[in-house]
Protein backbone atom coordinates (compact mmCIF):
# COMPACT_ATOMS: atom_id res chain seq x y z
CA UNK A 1 0.00 0.00 0.00
CA UNK A 2 1.57 3.26 -0.96
CA UNK A 3 1.88 5.04 2.56
CA UNK A 4 2.72 8.74 1.02
CA UNK A 5 1.14 11.12 -1.08
CA UNK A 6 -2.63 10.72 -0.52
CA UNK A 7 -3.49 14.03 0.75
CA UNK A 8 -6.57 15.26 -1.17
CA UNK A 9 -7.59 18.67 -1.95
CA UNK A 10 -11.10 19.75 -3.23
CA UNK A 11 -11.32 23.44 -4.19
CA UNK A 12 -15.02 24.69 -4.93
CA UNK A 13 -16.31 21.70 -6.25
CA UNK A 14 -19.56 21.80 -7.74
CA UNK A 15 -21.41 18.94 -9.91
CA UNK A 16 -24.65 18.26 -11.32
CA UNK A 17 -26.14 16.10 -13.82
CA UNK A 18 -27.94 18.49 -16.23
CA UNK A 19 -30.79 19.71 -14.11
CA UNK A 20 -28.84 22.34 -11.78
CA UNK A 21 -26.09 21.31 -9.12
CA UNK A 22 -26.12 18.22 -7.15
CA UNK A 23 -23.56 19.33 -5.12
CA UNK A 24 -22.41 23.11 -5.16
CA UNK A 25 -19.10 24.71 -3.84
CA UNK A 26 -17.27 22.07 -1.98
CA UNK A 27 -13.82 22.66 -0.72
CA UNK A 28 -12.04 20.53 1.56
CA UNK A 29 -8.26 19.63 2.89
CA UNK A 30 -8.23 15.93 3.62
CA UNK A 31 -4.64 15.01 4.69
CA UNK A 32 -3.11 12.15 4.13
CA UNK A 33 -4.58 8.83 5.90
CA UNK A 34 -7.51 9.75 7.48
CA UNK A 35 -10.71 8.22 7.39
CA UNK A 36 -13.17 10.29 6.28
CA UNK A 37 -17.04 9.61 6.75
CA UNK A 38 -19.59 11.71 4.62
CA UNK A 39 -22.90 11.48 6.14
CA UNK A 40 -26.12 13.21 4.55
CA UNK A 41 -29.67 12.57 3.53
CA UNK A 42 -30.94 10.64 0.69
CA UNK A 43 -30.48 12.81 -3.01
CA UNK A 44 -27.61 15.04 -0.59
CA UNK A 45 -25.60 14.51 -2.78
CA UNK A 46 -22.40 12.03 -0.51
CA UNK A 47 -22.27 10.15 -3.75
CA UNK A 48 -22.13 13.00 -5.67
CA UNK A 49 -19.15 14.08 -4.05
CA UNK A 50 -16.94 11.44 -4.49
CA UNK A 51 -17.95 10.85 -8.35
CA UNK A 52 -17.10 14.44 -8.73
CA UNK A 53 -14.10 13.44 -7.28
CA UNK A 54 -13.19 10.62 -9.82
CA UNK A 55 -14.68 12.88 -12.59
CA UNK A 56 -17.86 10.82 -13.02
CA UNK A 57 -20.51 13.47 -13.51
CA UNK A 58 -21.59 15.20 -16.58
CA UNK A 59 -21.52 18.60 -14.76
CA UNK A 60 -18.46 19.63 -12.75
CA UNK A 61 -16.83 23.06 -11.74
CA UNK A 62 -13.54 23.20 -9.40
CA UNK A 63 -10.75 21.04 -8.79
CA UNK A 64 -9.65 18.18 -7.14
CA UNK A 65 -5.78 17.37 -6.70
CA UNK A 66 -3.89 14.83 -5.10
CA UNK A 67 -0.66 15.08 -3.53
CA UNK A 68 -0.72 18.74 -5.32
CA UNK A 69 -1.49 16.88 -8.97
CA UNK A 70 -4.60 17.85 -10.65
CA UNK A 71 -6.30 14.12 -9.77
CA UNK A 72 -6.85 13.49 -13.69
CA UNK A 73 -3.73 12.21 -14.31
CA UNK A 74 -3.78 10.32 -11.16
CA UNK A 75 -6.82 7.78 -11.90
CA UNK A 76 -5.62 4.83 -11.23
CA UNK A 77 -4.46 5.70 -7.75
CA UNK A 78 -7.78 6.19 -6.62
CA UNK A 79 -9.27 3.04 -5.48
CA UNK A 80 -13.66 3.03 -5.97
CA UNK A 81 -15.91 0.80 -4.59
CA UNK A 82 -19.41 1.98 -6.11
CA UNK A 83 -22.73 0.91 -5.52
CA UNK A 84 -23.56 -2.63 -6.43
CA UNK A 85 -26.72 -1.82 -7.92
CA UNK A 86 -24.99 -0.47 -10.99
CA UNK A 87 -23.47 -4.04 -11.87
CA UNK A 88 -25.09 -6.96 -14.58
CA UNK A 89 -24.89 -9.71 -11.91
CA UNK A 90 -25.54 -12.00 -14.67
CA UNK A 91 -22.72 -11.57 -16.32
CA UNK A 92 -20.50 -14.61 -16.50
CA UNK A 93 -17.44 -14.07 -14.71
CA UNK A 94 -15.76 -15.72 -11.26
CA UNK A 95 -15.23 -13.18 -7.81
CA UNK A 96 -11.70 -13.69 -8.33
CA UNK A 97 -11.85 -12.28 -12.62
CA UNK A 98 -13.63 -9.28 -10.92
CA UNK A 99 -11.22 -8.62 -8.53
CA UNK A 100 -8.48 -8.65 -11.28
CA UNK A 101 -9.80 -5.75 -12.59
CA UNK A 102 -8.59 -3.86 -10.40
CA UNK A 103 -5.18 -4.76 -11.84
CA UNK A 104 -6.34 -3.47 -14.92
CA UNK A 105 -4.01 -0.55 -15.38
CA UNK A 106 -1.18 -1.76 -14.40
CA UNK A 107 -1.19 -4.83 -16.63
CA UNK A 108 -1.68 -2.24 -19.29
CA UNK A 109 -3.82 -3.66 -22.96
CA UNK A 110 -3.04 -6.52 -24.96
CA UNK A 111 -0.70 -8.24 -22.01
CA UNK A 112 -1.84 -11.08 -19.37
CA UNK A 113 -1.90 -10.63 -15.78
CA UNK A 114 1.56 -11.74 -14.10
CA UNK A 115 2.14 -14.08 -11.04
CA UNK A 116 2.07 -11.40 -9.17
CA UNK A 117 -1.22 -10.11 -9.99
CA UNK A 118 -2.57 -13.43 -9.45
CA UNK A 119 -0.81 -13.20 -5.82
CA UNK A 120 -2.42 -9.80 -5.17
CA UNK A 121 -5.89 -10.83 -6.23
CA UNK A 122 -5.41 -14.23 -3.98
CA UNK A 123 -4.51 -12.07 -0.86
CA UNK A 124 -6.84 -9.49 -1.40
CA UNK A 125 -9.43 -12.05 -1.53
CA UNK A 126 -8.37 -13.44 1.52
CA UNK A 127 -8.26 -10.46 3.22
CA UNK A 128 -11.73 -9.82 2.91
CA UNK A 129 -12.74 -13.32 3.60
CA UNK A 130 -13.86 -14.41 0.11
CA UNK A 131 -10.56 -16.61 -0.87
CA UNK A 132 -13.15 -20.19 -0.76
CA UNK A 133 -15.10 -18.68 -2.98
CA UNK A 134 -13.21 -16.90 -5.77
CA UNK A 135 -14.23 -19.28 -8.53
CA UNK A 136 -18.07 -18.48 -8.06
CA UNK A 137 -19.70 -16.70 -10.22
CA UNK A 138 -20.04 -13.04 -9.53
CA UNK A 139 -24.22 -13.59 -9.43
CA UNK A 140 -24.42 -16.57 -7.26
CA UNK A 141 -22.72 -14.63 -4.52
CA UNK A 142 -25.05 -13.16 -1.38
CA UNK A 143 -24.94 -8.97 -0.88
CA UNK A 144 -22.57 -8.78 1.41
CA UNK A 145 -20.10 -11.14 -0.52
CA UNK A 146 -20.67 -9.38 -3.66
CA UNK A 147 -19.61 -6.01 -1.54
CA UNK A 148 -16.48 -7.67 0.06
CA UNK A 149 -15.51 -8.39 -3.79
CA UNK A 150 -15.71 -4.88 -4.73
CA UNK A 151 -13.91 -3.90 -1.45
CA UNK A 152 -10.85 -6.71 -2.61
CA UNK A 153 -11.13 -5.08 -6.58
CA UNK A 154 -10.19 -2.10 -5.07
CA UNK A 155 -7.51 -3.39 -2.54
CA UNK A 156 -5.76 -4.66 -5.37
CA UNK A 157 -5.19 -1.40 -7.06
CA UNK A 158 -2.64 -0.56 -3.84
CA UNK A 159 -4.10 2.75 -4.33
CA UNK A 160 -2.99 5.74 -1.97
CA UNK A 161 -6.58 6.85 -1.86
CA UNK A 162 -9.84 4.60 -1.65
CA UNK A 163 -13.41 5.65 -2.66
CA UNK A 164 -16.21 3.78 -0.98
CA UNK A 165 -19.94 4.33 -2.02
CA UNK A 166 -22.66 3.21 0.83
CA UNK A 167 -20.09 0.16 1.41
CA UNK A 168 -22.69 -1.51 4.00
CA UNK A 169 -26.25 -0.81 2.09
CA UNK A 170 -27.51 -4.61 1.96
CA UNK A 171 -25.22 -6.29 3.40
CA UNK A 172 -24.92 -8.28 6.43
CA UNK A 173 -23.14 -7.85 9.61
CA UNK A 174 -20.19 -9.64 9.10
CA UNK A 175 -19.42 -7.62 6.23
CA UNK A 176 -20.28 -4.57 7.85
CA UNK A 177 -17.75 -5.51 10.62
CA UNK A 178 -15.16 -7.10 7.76
CA UNK A 179 -15.14 -3.76 5.59
CA UNK A 180 -14.98 -1.49 9.27
CA UNK A 181 -11.86 -3.16 10.12
CA UNK A 182 -10.38 -3.41 7.11
CA UNK A 183 -11.00 0.48 6.33
CA UNK A 184 -8.93 0.93 9.92
CA UNK A 185 -6.40 -1.04 8.66
CA UNK A 186 -6.05 0.46 5.10
CA UNK A 187 -6.02 4.09 7.31
CA UNK A 188 -3.35 2.68 9.91
CA UNK A 189 -1.02 1.96 6.69
CA UNK A 190 -1.44 5.36 5.55
CA UNK A 191 -4.39 5.84 3.20
CA UNK A 192 -7.01 8.36 3.09
CA UNK A 193 -10.44 7.24 2.73
CA UNK A 194 -13.69 8.68 1.79
CA UNK A 195 -17.00 6.76 2.72
CA UNK A 196 -20.17 7.67 1.80
CA UNK A 197 -22.46 6.35 4.64
CA UNK A 198 -25.72 6.79 6.30
CA UNK A 199 -24.88 5.05 9.33
CA UNK A 200 -24.31 8.22 11.49
CA UNK A 201 -23.25 5.96 14.78
CA UNK A 202 -20.77 3.85 12.57
CA UNK A 203 -19.56 6.98 11.33
CA UNK A 204 -18.91 8.84 14.15
CA UNK A 205 -17.05 5.69 15.57
CA UNK A 206 -14.69 4.89 12.77
CA UNK A 207 -13.93 8.41 10.98
CA UNK A 208 -11.24 10.70 12.12
CA UNK A 209 -13.52 13.29 9.86
CA UNK A 210 -17.02 13.68 9.51
CA UNK A 211 -18.12 15.50 6.47
CA UNK A 212 -21.48 16.30 6.70
CA UNK A 213 -23.52 16.88 3.54
CA UNK A 214 -26.65 18.37 1.86
CA UNK A 215 -26.45 19.88 -1.58
CA UNK A 216 -23.29 21.57 0.40
CA UNK A 217 -21.22 20.97 3.29
CA UNK A 218 -23.06 21.92 6.05
CA UNK A 219 -20.31 20.87 8.78
CA UNK A 220 -16.28 19.25 8.26
CA UNK A 221 -14.05 18.15 10.94
CA UNK A 222 -13.94 15.71 13.72
CA UNK A 223 -16.71 13.90 15.24
CA UNK A 224 -16.52 15.62 18.78
CA UNK A 225 -16.64 18.32 17.37
CA UNK A 226 -19.54 18.17 14.13
CA UNK A 227 -21.39 15.21 15.43
CA UNK A 228 -23.95 17.66 17.24
CA UNK A 229 -27.71 18.12 17.11
CA UNK A 230 -27.67 21.57 15.46
CA UNK A 231 -25.73 20.00 12.67
CA UNK A 232 -27.84 16.95 12.42
CA UNK A 233 -30.62 19.35 12.42
CA UNK A 234 -29.37 21.39 9.63
CA UNK A 235 -28.08 18.41 7.62
CA UNK A 236 -31.40 15.85 8.17
CA UNK A 237 -33.63 18.71 8.76
CA UNK A 238 -37.22 16.64 9.11
CA UNK A 239 -35.73 13.68 7.51
CA UNK A 240 -34.08 12.43 11.00
CA UNK A 241 -35.14 11.00 13.96
CA UNK A 242 -32.81 10.61 16.68
CA UNK A 243 -33.87 8.16 20.07
CA UNK A 244 -30.97 8.40 22.45
CA UNK A 245 -31.38 6.23 25.40
CA UNK A 246 -28.58 7.28 26.71
CA UNK A 247 -27.44 10.41 28.71
CA UNK A 248 -27.21 12.27 25.53
CA UNK A 249 -29.37 14.59 22.88
CA UNK A 250 -32.44 13.87 21.53
CA UNK A 251 -33.30 15.03 18.19
CA UNK A 252 -36.77 14.81 16.43
CA UNK A 253 -37.91 14.84 13.13
CA UNK A 254 -40.17 17.43 12.10
CA UNK A 255 -37.90 20.64 11.65
CA UNK A 256 -39.81 22.47 14.82
CA UNK A 257 -37.36 21.96 17.72
CA UNK A 258 -34.73 19.71 18.94
CA UNK A 259 -33.76 18.77 22.34
CA UNK A 260 -30.82 20.82 24.02
CA UNK A 261 -27.51 21.38 23.42
CA UNK A 262 -26.28 18.37 24.45
CA UNK A 263 -23.24 17.06 22.47
CA UNK A 264 -22.59 13.67 21.27
CA UNK A 265 -19.33 12.37 22.42
CA UNK A 266 -17.95 10.17 19.49
CA UNK A 267 -15.84 7.14 20.80
CA UNK B 1 -18.48 -39.96 -46.49
CA UNK B 2 -19.15 -39.04 -50.65
CA UNK B 3 -22.11 -36.89 -49.39
CA UNK B 4 -19.42 -34.37 -47.64
CA UNK B 5 -17.05 -33.99 -50.18
CA UNK B 6 -19.17 -34.57 -53.45
CA UNK B 7 -20.44 -31.03 -53.18
CA UNK B 8 -17.10 -29.40 -52.89
CA UNK B 9 -15.98 -30.69 -56.58
CA UNK B 10 -17.11 -27.33 -57.90
CA UNK B 11 -15.42 -24.02 -56.75
CA UNK B 12 -17.85 -22.06 -56.78
CA UNK B 13 -19.50 -24.52 -53.64
CA UNK B 14 -15.58 -24.17 -52.21
CA UNK B 15 -15.67 -20.51 -51.96
CA UNK B 16 -19.57 -20.61 -50.59
CA UNK B 17 -18.67 -22.61 -47.31
CA UNK B 18 -15.62 -21.22 -46.98
CA UNK B 19 -17.97 -17.59 -46.78
CA UNK B 20 -20.07 -18.92 -44.55
CA UNK B 21 -17.58 -20.53 -41.82
CA UNK B 22 -15.53 -16.86 -41.67
CA UNK B 23 -18.95 -15.34 -41.49
CA UNK B 24 -20.25 -17.44 -38.45
CA UNK B 25 -17.30 -17.59 -36.79
CA UNK B 26 -16.64 -13.98 -36.85
CA UNK B 27 -20.36 -13.31 -35.99
CA UNK B 28 -20.27 -15.61 -33.33
CA UNK B 29 -16.99 -14.19 -31.69
CA UNK B 30 -18.19 -10.78 -31.30
CA UNK B 31 -21.59 -11.82 -30.40
CA UNK B 32 -20.17 -12.49 -26.94
CA UNK B 33 -20.59 -8.96 -26.53
CA UNK B 34 -23.67 -8.39 -28.61
CA UNK B 35 -25.40 -10.94 -26.46
CA UNK B 36 -24.22 -9.73 -22.85
CA UNK B 37 -24.60 -6.18 -23.96
CA UNK B 38 -27.72 -6.18 -25.10
CA UNK B 39 -26.29 -4.97 -28.34
CA UNK B 40 -29.01 -7.13 -30.71
CA UNK B 41 -31.44 -4.19 -31.68
CA UNK B 42 -28.50 -1.91 -32.24
CA UNK B 43 -27.09 -5.27 -34.52
CA UNK B 44 -29.94 -4.91 -36.12
CA UNK B 45 -30.11 -1.34 -36.69
CA UNK B 46 -26.77 -0.92 -38.08
CA UNK B 47 -27.30 -4.15 -40.60
CA UNK B 48 -30.40 -2.23 -41.81
CA UNK B 49 -28.12 1.31 -42.31
CA UNK B 50 -25.63 0.01 -44.26
CA UNK B 51 -28.25 -0.55 -46.93
CA UNK B 52 -27.80 2.99 -48.33
CA UNK B 53 -24.15 2.35 -48.59
CA UNK B 54 -24.26 -0.79 -50.20
CA UNK B 55 -26.75 0.73 -52.77
CA UNK B 56 -24.92 3.96 -53.58
CA UNK B 57 -21.63 2.56 -53.87
CA UNK B 58 -22.75 -0.10 -56.33
CA UNK B 59 -24.11 2.44 -58.50
CA UNK B 60 -21.01 4.13 -58.20
CA UNK B 61 -19.11 1.07 -59.20
CA UNK B 62 -16.69 1.49 -55.99
CA UNK B 63 -16.19 -1.38 -53.29
CA UNK B 64 -19.63 -2.66 -51.96
CA UNK B 65 -17.86 -3.68 -48.66
CA UNK B 66 -16.12 0.29 -48.68
CA UNK B 67 -19.49 1.61 -48.76
CA UNK B 68 -20.98 -0.38 -46.69
CA UNK B 69 -18.69 0.49 -43.50
CA UNK B 70 -18.98 3.96 -44.47
CA UNK B 71 -22.83 3.75 -43.89
CA UNK B 72 -22.06 1.97 -40.90
CA UNK B 73 -19.49 3.60 -39.28
CA UNK B 74 -21.23 6.96 -39.91
CA UNK B 75 -24.96 5.56 -38.79
CA UNK B 76 -22.62 3.97 -35.07
CA UNK B 77 -21.50 7.56 -34.44
CA UNK B 78 -24.49 9.31 -34.87
CA UNK B 79 -26.20 7.04 -32.43
CA UNK B 80 -23.19 7.20 -29.96
CA UNK B 81 -23.26 11.03 -29.99
CA UNK B 82 -26.95 11.71 -30.26
CA UNK B 83 -28.07 8.99 -27.63
CA UNK B 84 -25.28 10.66 -25.16
CA UNK B 85 -27.49 13.47 -24.04
CA UNK B 86 -29.74 12.79 -21.32
CA UNK B 87 -32.81 13.44 -23.36
CA UNK B 88 -32.52 11.41 -26.13
CA UNK B 89 -32.45 7.60 -25.00
CA UNK B 90 -29.76 5.23 -27.07
CA UNK B 91 -32.87 3.14 -28.58
CA UNK B 92 -34.75 6.20 -29.10
CA UNK B 93 -31.51 7.39 -31.46
CA UNK B 94 -30.82 3.30 -32.90
CA UNK B 95 -34.76 3.96 -34.14
CA UNK B 96 -34.70 7.25 -35.51
CA UNK B 97 -31.29 6.37 -37.50
CA UNK B 98 -31.49 3.01 -38.45
CA UNK B 99 -34.92 3.28 -39.70
CA UNK B 100 -33.73 6.58 -41.59
CA UNK B 101 -30.58 5.23 -43.43
CA UNK B 102 -32.81 2.13 -44.97
CA UNK B 103 -35.24 4.20 -45.95
CA UNK B 104 -32.60 6.24 -47.63
CA UNK B 105 -31.72 3.33 -48.98
CA UNK B 106 -34.55 2.34 -50.79
CA UNK B 107 -35.14 5.36 -52.37
CA UNK B 108 -31.88 5.22 -53.78
CA UNK B 109 -32.38 1.49 -55.25
CA UNK B 110 -35.77 2.87 -56.49
CA UNK B 111 -34.49 5.90 -58.18
CA UNK B 112 -32.16 2.71 -59.86
CA UNK B 113 -35.00 0.43 -61.44
CA UNK B 114 -32.03 -1.84 -63.54
CA UNK B 115 -30.15 -2.83 -60.09
CA UNK B 116 -32.71 -3.94 -57.91
CA UNK B 117 -32.36 -7.62 -58.75
CA UNK B 118 -29.08 -7.77 -58.21
CA UNK B 119 -29.33 -5.60 -54.71
CA UNK B 120 -31.85 -7.70 -53.55
CA UNK B 121 -28.97 -10.45 -52.74
CA UNK B 122 -27.85 -8.13 -50.30
CA UNK B 123 -30.70 -8.52 -47.78
CA UNK B 124 -31.29 -12.09 -48.02
CA UNK B 125 -27.47 -13.19 -49.09
CA UNK B 126 -26.16 -14.55 -51.88
CA UNK B 127 -23.61 -17.47 -50.96
CA UNK B 128 -23.12 -18.58 -54.27
CA UNK B 129 -22.15 -15.12 -55.90
CA UNK B 130 -18.98 -14.99 -53.62
CA UNK B 131 -15.67 -14.61 -55.02
CA UNK B 132 -11.93 -15.40 -53.74
CA UNK B 133 -11.81 -11.71 -53.45
CA UNK B 134 -14.61 -11.39 -51.08
CA UNK B 135 -13.84 -14.18 -49.22
CA UNK B 136 -9.83 -12.59 -49.05
CA UNK B 137 -11.90 -9.35 -47.20
CA UNK B 138 -13.77 -11.39 -44.93
CA UNK B 139 -10.86 -13.19 -43.91
CA UNK B 140 -8.83 -10.40 -43.55
CA UNK B 141 -11.91 -8.51 -41.55
CA UNK B 142 -12.54 -11.22 -39.61
CA UNK B 143 -8.96 -11.77 -38.29
CA UNK B 144 -8.59 -8.06 -37.48
CA UNK B 145 -12.16 -8.08 -35.86
CA UNK B 146 -11.13 -11.12 -33.57
CA UNK B 147 -7.73 -9.42 -33.31
CA UNK B 148 -9.14 -6.02 -31.58
CA UNK B 149 -11.48 -7.94 -29.36
CA UNK B 150 -8.37 -10.13 -27.53
CA UNK B 151 -6.01 -7.26 -27.74
CA UNK B 152 -8.47 -5.03 -26.44
CA UNK B 153 -10.16 -7.98 -23.89
CA UNK B 154 -9.54 -6.83 -20.65
CA UNK B 155 -10.61 -2.89 -21.83
CA UNK B 156 -13.81 -4.33 -23.08
CA UNK B 157 -14.48 -6.77 -20.40
CA UNK B 158 -14.35 -4.23 -17.77
CA UNK B 159 -16.64 -1.42 -20.01
CA UNK B 160 -19.31 -4.33 -20.52
CA UNK B 161 -19.51 -5.51 -16.99
CA UNK B 162 -18.97 -2.07 -14.45
CA UNK B 163 -18.82 1.30 -16.83
CA UNK B 164 -18.99 3.20 -13.64
CA UNK B 165 -15.51 1.44 -12.52
CA UNK B 166 -13.89 1.78 -16.07
CA UNK B 167 -14.36 5.51 -16.28
CA UNK B 168 -13.15 5.75 -12.42
CA UNK B 169 -10.50 3.94 -13.29
CA UNK B 170 -9.80 6.47 -16.05
CA UNK B 171 -10.18 4.29 -19.09
CA UNK B 172 -11.85 5.97 -22.72
CA UNK B 173 -15.35 4.38 -21.89
CA UNK B 174 -16.65 5.89 -24.78
CA UNK B 175 -14.03 5.59 -27.56
CA UNK B 176 -14.20 1.29 -26.14
CA UNK B 177 -17.97 1.48 -27.19
CA UNK B 178 -17.75 2.97 -30.08
CA UNK B 179 -14.90 0.81 -31.31
CA UNK B 180 -17.01 -2.03 -30.29
CA UNK B 181 -19.76 -0.64 -32.49
CA UNK B 182 -17.10 -0.03 -35.42
CA UNK B 183 -16.00 -4.04 -34.87
CA UNK B 184 -19.93 -4.75 -35.07
CA UNK B 185 -20.56 -3.05 -38.09
CA UNK B 186 -17.20 -4.50 -39.80
CA UNK B 187 -18.75 -7.95 -38.86
CA UNK B 188 -22.19 -7.26 -40.47
CA UNK B 189 -20.71 -5.94 -43.72
CA UNK B 190 -18.44 -8.62 -44.21
CA UNK B 191 -21.82 -11.36 -43.56
CA UNK B 192 -24.13 -9.35 -45.90
CA UNK B 193 -23.15 -11.66 -48.67
CA UNK B 194 -23.87 -14.85 -46.99
CA UNK B 195 -26.34 -14.24 -45.03
CA UNK B 196 -27.54 -10.25 -45.72
CA UNK B 197 -29.11 -7.59 -44.22
CA UNK B 198 -31.98 -9.36 -42.80
CA UNK B 199 -30.53 -12.13 -41.27
CA UNK B 200 -27.59 -10.97 -39.91
CA UNK B 201 -28.92 -10.62 -36.92
CA UNK B 202 -29.47 -14.10 -36.29
CA UNK B 203 -25.54 -14.75 -36.81
CA UNK B 204 -24.81 -12.42 -34.10
CA UNK B 205 -26.84 -13.19 -31.31
CA UNK B 206 -27.82 -17.30 -31.67
CA UNK B 207 -24.55 -18.28 -31.46
CA UNK B 208 -23.70 -16.44 -28.85
CA UNK B 209 -26.61 -17.16 -26.91
CA UNK B 210 -26.39 -20.77 -27.26
CA UNK B 211 -23.04 -20.54 -26.35
CA UNK B 212 -24.41 -18.62 -22.67
CA UNK B 213 -26.45 -21.55 -21.99
CA UNK B 214 -23.56 -23.77 -22.29
CA UNK B 215 -20.49 -22.55 -20.36
CA UNK B 216 -20.44 -19.98 -17.39
CA UNK B 217 -17.31 -17.91 -17.87
CA UNK B 218 -16.90 -15.25 -20.38
CA UNK B 219 -14.22 -16.07 -22.51
CA UNK B 220 -15.45 -19.68 -23.40
CA UNK B 221 -18.25 -18.31 -24.18
CA UNK B 222 -17.00 -15.78 -26.67
CA UNK B 223 -14.65 -18.85 -28.10
CA UNK B 224 -17.89 -21.36 -27.80
CA UNK B 225 -19.64 -18.81 -30.31
CA UNK B 226 -17.13 -18.72 -33.01
CA UNK B 227 -16.78 -22.62 -32.91
CA UNK B 228 -20.87 -22.42 -32.89
CA UNK B 229 -21.07 -19.65 -35.65
CA UNK B 230 -18.63 -21.36 -37.74
CA UNK B 231 -20.09 -24.89 -37.33
CA UNK B 232 -23.75 -23.71 -38.05
CA UNK B 233 -22.15 -22.21 -41.47
CA UNK B 234 -20.99 -25.62 -42.71
CA UNK B 235 -24.24 -27.40 -40.98
CA UNK B 236 -26.72 -25.51 -42.74
CA UNK B 237 -24.31 -24.89 -45.88
CA UNK B 238 -24.74 -28.65 -46.09
CA UNK B 239 -28.47 -28.31 -45.88
CA UNK B 240 -29.18 -26.01 -48.25
CA UNK B 241 -27.29 -27.83 -51.06
CA UNK B 242 -28.75 -31.25 -50.39
CA UNK B 243 -32.67 -29.03 -50.12
CA UNK B 244 -32.43 -26.78 -52.19
CA UNK B 245 -32.82 -24.34 -49.51
CA UNK B 246 -31.78 -20.91 -49.17
CA UNK B 247 -27.72 -21.03 -47.96
CA UNK B 248 -28.80 -18.07 -46.06
CA UNK B 249 -32.70 -19.44 -44.56
CA UNK B 250 -30.53 -22.70 -44.14
CA UNK B 251 -27.73 -21.51 -41.65
CA UNK B 252 -29.76 -18.96 -39.74
CA UNK B 253 -32.80 -21.80 -39.30
CA UNK B 254 -30.01 -24.47 -37.88
CA UNK B 255 -28.58 -22.11 -35.48
CA UNK B 256 -32.43 -21.35 -34.68
CA UNK B 257 -33.12 -25.22 -33.94
CA UNK B 258 -29.69 -25.68 -32.05
CA UNK B 259 -30.40 -22.71 -29.85
CA UNK B 260 -33.79 -24.19 -29.21
CA UNK B 261 -31.82 -27.82 -28.39
CA UNK B 262 -29.95 -26.04 -26.13
CA UNK B 263 -32.25 -24.34 -23.98
CA UNK B 264 -33.97 -27.34 -23.23
CA UNK B 265 -31.51 -29.31 -23.00
CA UNK B 266 -28.39 -27.75 -21.55
CA UNK B 267 -26.46 -29.50 -18.80
CA UNK B 268 -26.72 -26.30 -16.48
CA UNK B 269 -28.79 -24.31 -17.93
CA UNK B 270 -31.54 -25.87 -19.56
CA UNK B 271 -35.25 -25.73 -18.99
CA UNK B 272 -34.99 -29.89 -18.12
CA UNK B 273 -32.51 -28.95 -15.61
CA UNK B 274 -34.71 -26.74 -13.92
CA UNK B 275 -32.08 -24.12 -14.05
CA UNK B 276 -32.81 -21.16 -16.61
CA UNK B 277 -34.32 -18.84 -14.14
CA UNK B 278 -31.08 -18.03 -12.56
CA UNK B 279 -32.11 -14.81 -10.63
CA UNK B 280 -34.82 -15.73 -8.77
CA UNK B 281 -32.88 -18.67 -7.33
CA UNK B 282 -29.92 -16.72 -6.24
CA UNK B 283 -32.23 -13.80 -4.50
CA UNK B 284 -33.04 -16.39 -2.73
CA UNK B 285 -30.11 -18.00 -1.44
CA UNK B 286 -28.90 -13.58 -0.89
CA UNK B 287 -32.06 -12.95 1.14
CA UNK B 288 -30.89 -16.34 3.20
CA UNK B 289 -27.65 -14.99 3.83
CA UNK B 290 -28.58 -10.92 4.48
CA UNK B 291 -31.19 -8.90 5.72
CA UNK B 292 -33.00 -6.74 3.37
CA UNK B 293 -31.65 -3.75 2.51
CA UNK B 294 -32.02 -0.57 5.01
CA UNK B 295 -33.19 -2.68 7.73
CA UNK B 296 -29.43 -3.83 8.82
CA UNK B 297 -29.32 -0.88 11.03
CA UNK B 298 -32.79 -0.80 12.31
CA UNK B 299 -33.27 -2.69 15.02
CA UNK B 300 -30.47 -2.55 17.17
CA UNK B 301 -31.49 0.09 19.98
CA UNK B 302 -27.82 1.71 20.40
CA UNK B 303 -27.23 4.96 21.58
CA UNK B 304 -28.61 6.86 17.80
CA UNK B 305 -30.53 5.23 15.63
CA UNK B 306 -31.01 7.04 12.44
CA UNK B 307 -33.70 5.99 10.52
CA UNK B 308 -33.86 7.48 6.92
CA UNK B 309 -36.50 6.36 4.81
CA UNK B 310 -35.20 5.38 1.64
CA UNK B 311 -32.08 3.87 0.28
CA UNK B 312 -30.28 5.94 -1.84
CA UNK B 313 -31.09 6.04 -5.55
CA UNK B 314 -27.94 5.00 -7.80
CA UNK B 315 -26.68 7.55 -9.66
CA UNK B 316 -27.22 10.47 -7.02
Amino acid sequence: MTTSGGALTIGALSAGYGDGWTLEDVSLEIPAGRLVSVIGPNGSGKSTLLRAVLGLVPQRLGSVSLAGVPIEKRRSEVAYVPQRELVDWSFPISAAQVVMMGRYPRIGPVRGSTGGDRDAVEGALERVGMADLATRQIGALSGGQQQRVFVARALVQEASVLLLDEPMTGVDRGTEEAITGLMRELRDAGTTILHATHDLEGAADVSDLLCFVNGRVVAFGPPDETFTPQTLHATFGGELMILDSGDHAHVHGGGHHHGGDTRRDAG
Amino acid sequence: MAWLTDPLDLELFQRALVAAVLMGATCGAIGAYVVLRRLAFIGDALSHAVFPGVVLAYVAGVSVFAGAMVAGALTSVAIAVVSRGQRIREDTAIGIFFAGAFALGIVLISTQTGYQRDLSAFLVGDLLGVGWDDIAVSAATGLAVVGVLVALRKELLLCSFDRVYAQALGYPVFALELLLLLLLTATIVVSLSAVGIILVLAMLVTPAATARLLVDRFTPMMILGAVLGALYGVIGWYVSYYLAWSPGGAIVLVATLAFLLAFVFSPSHGLLAHRLRRHPQHAAQRAAVDPPAGHEHGDEGGPVVASLRRRHPPGR
